[in-house]
């Protein structure tokens, strides 16, 4: 029954009770929604990464990360690709053949990160083939193309169908060059990338540095969803033997901390609404103390013990804040569900945003584990804000309050 | 058989450099079944005197013998159930739960006492029915008159089957209809249960109905009548 008289206390001074009800709940809503907004934010960022640079996995020579000499490949990669293919959640296997060389145009040279790949097998991995802006991808051009970034054709001065010429050395250490032309250009989020990674056909490389067929430097693997990731990863382990199999997460650590200190400072900004909503509970239960001295006077002489009045008015104070936490996480959480498939449009600001690497549409990306979180915080914000009106309360003398006629 | 047993009570209050002797050595006994009152005008000292008897207010000396027990030698703890399970309380200003229905006013204490449901739900409709209310049992106390509440109250205290119950001032707020069918209705509660029923009241009503009058002036006993009724 102490639970009922706690309920239905709440109810006794309604417009104060709605009053703060309806702050903690805008309050929880704008903890929840940023919370969803950024994750969503990061998520679609980190997303971008592995689809169009990273990949989920990746597997090289032990000591390949190191030392990426040419020499420095995976012998039996084929092999090993077509084992990884067969593997459940597995969606696509791009074996890549890498090596760094010169690519000159008529006017100008730069240093760029060669990637020999199958150009319909990348696809599977990566989403290069959709990233084309001019031209197409290893499409239009019959003999040696190539498919470079926006930023690299800029510096060299390059369009579709121009040519450049690839020098590098061969296993031999023999300088040999190609004479190859611009079948397509790419912009991804990632200057960097766009200026200094070039793709062309594995087959165009073995022949230009008689690089074994069989053979690579990277093996990247695309997954069907990221919460298989650990599964796949150990059964790559697995297969992979002694080679080094690392996840997106250890390829780029930078990536990993965004998720992280996104998660951390989400919980910070919730943790200061909940503090300034503390004080607002902590005042609508003194007020509630105080009006009430007579009845808790009352109830001490009939025989509430200190510990029942105590329950009671915590009680009245969790289900306040509970009421408000559930009613903002609801909306919240609706309102960032409705953000999954309805993206938030940043595209006013998005100059600032694109050449961070984030996208001008946010959808937003809500966390359950974040939700049950965020209602237990709310109802430790209960139990914290009723102690001291509570202590106040138990300082009651059932004598003295009754005889306040 | 002696239900209370009080030995030279006494309490000062300290306000400022002048002390305050509200109660000053009272000793009175009081027997199983009686309907008294005590009287005296107002700052007499009967309200501090039932207070302390009632468990409510420390006394600076004296005993009050319960069944027994000496109530102020209990820890506060102790002294919380012991009210609970001995004495009933009807207050001037009813002081019902206003969020709890009548009913539920007079089952809370059974249920403070860990009496079984069923059991609980019977008596509340038996005491309920005795106080003339059992009609108005989801009523909440704000949709009743101040006579219908304090026959809750009356309900209310003799639900946990005390030993006595004190009523500090219980017809004051009442007109004298209301007084006169409550104060029945105590008599009659009275003869039912057995229960002793102690009344500090200035109310000549009251005093016409009881069968024992204690006069307090200064914080002492000037007379104790007895009468049959």
């Amino acid at each position: 029954m102490i639970l009922s008289i706690s309920w239905r206390n709440i109810w006794r001074n309604k417009v104060r009770s709605l009053v703060i009800i309806f702050s903690i709940a805008i309050g929880i809503f704008a903890g929840v929604f940023s919370a969803a907004f950024f994750k969503g934010m990061a998520d679609q960022r980190i997303q971008k990464v592995i689809n169009t640079e990273l990949s989920y996995i990746q597997i090289h020579q032990p000591d390949y990360r190191q030392n990426s000499d040419f020499g420095n490949f995976i012998p039996d990669g084929s092999a090993l690709t077509a084992k990884i293919r067969q593997l459940p959640h597995v969606t696509g296997v791009s074996q890549r053949i890498l090596i760094q060389s010169m690519l000159a145009s008529a006017e100008t040279a730069s240093g760029v990160l060669i990637a020999g790949i199958d150009p319909a097998i990348e696809s599977t991995v990566t989403n290069l083939n959709t990233k084309i802006i001019e031209g197409a991808y290893f499409d239009g051009i019959k003999r040696n193309p190539i498919v470079i970034g926006k930023k690299l054709a800029e510096k060299l001065n390059v369009k579709v169908r121009s040519k450049v010429v690839i020098t590098l050395q061969d296993l031999d250490n023999n300088i040999t060059s190609g004479a190859f032309r611009v079948a397509g250009i790419y912009s991804t989020d990632n200057n960097l990338f766009d200026e200094s990674r070039v793709f062309i056909r594995s087959s165009a490389l073995i022949k230009l540095t008689a690089f074994p067929a069989t053979a690579a430097h990277e093996i990247a693997i695309n997954i069907d969803a990221s919460e298989n990731l650990s599964l796949v990863e150990s059964q790559v382990k697995e297969i992979a033997g002694d080679k080094e199999v690392m996840n997106w997460k250890a390829l780029s650590p930078e990536m990993n901390y965004l998720t992280e200190a996104m998660g951390i400072y989400m919980y910070v900004f919730i943790i200061i609404i909940l503090l300034a909503l503390l004080f607002g509970i902590i005042n609508t239960m003194l007020m509630v103390v105080m009006e009430r001295r007579k009845e808790l006077g009352m109830l001490m002489a009939v025989g509430m013990n200190k510990r029942r009045i105590f329950t009671m008015i915590v009680l009245e104070s969790i289900l306040l804040s509970i009421t408000g936490g559930i009613v903002g996480i609801v909306i919240g959480a609706l309102t960032a569900k409705y953000g999954e498939t309805h993206p938030v449009d940043l595209s006013m600001w998005a100059q600032g945003y694109q050449q961070l690497g984030y996208d001008a549409f946010v959808y937003t990306s809500v966390d359950p584990v974040m939700l049950v979180n965020v209602s237990i915080m709310v109802m430790i914000t209960g139990v914290i804000a009723a102690l001291y009106p509570a202590y106040k309360a138990l300082k009651n003398d059932p004598a003295d309050a009754l005889r306040m006629e | 058989m002696k239900v209370i047993e009080i030995r030279n009570l006494k309490k000062t209050y300290n306000t400022g450099e002048v002390k305050v002797k509200a109660v000053n050595g009272i000793s009175i006994d009081f027997e199983e079944g009686e309907f008294a009152a005590i009287v005296g005008p107002s700052g007499s000292g009967k309200t501090t005197f039932l207070n302390m008897l009632g468990g409510l207010d420390r006394p600076t000396s004296g005993e009050v013998v319960i069944g027994g027990a000496n109530v102020w030698e209990l820890s506060s703890r102790k002294l919380i159930d012991f009210r609970m399970n001995n004495i009933g309380f009807v207050f001037q200003a009813y002081n019902l739960i206003p969020v709890l229905t009548a009913g539920e006013n007079v089952e809370f204490i059974m249920q403070l006492q860990g009496m079984p449901k069923k059991e609980r739900g019977m008596r509340t409709k038996e005491l309920l029915e005795a106080v003339g209310l059992a009609d108005r049992i989801n009523s909440r106390p704000g949709k009743l008159s101040g006579g219908q509440q304090q026959r809750v109250a009356v309900a209310r205290a003799l639900a946990s089957r005390p030993k006595f119950i004190l009523a500090d001032e219980p017809t004051a707020n009442l007109d004298s209809k209301a007084t006169t069918s409550l104060l029945e209705m105590m008599a009659e509660m009275n003869k039912k249960y057995n229960t002793t029923f102690i009344f500090a009241t200035h109310d000549q009503r009251v005093m016409d109905k009881a069968r024992r009058i204690v006069s307090i002036e200064d914080g002492r006993i000037l007379s104790d009548e007895r009468f049959e009724r």
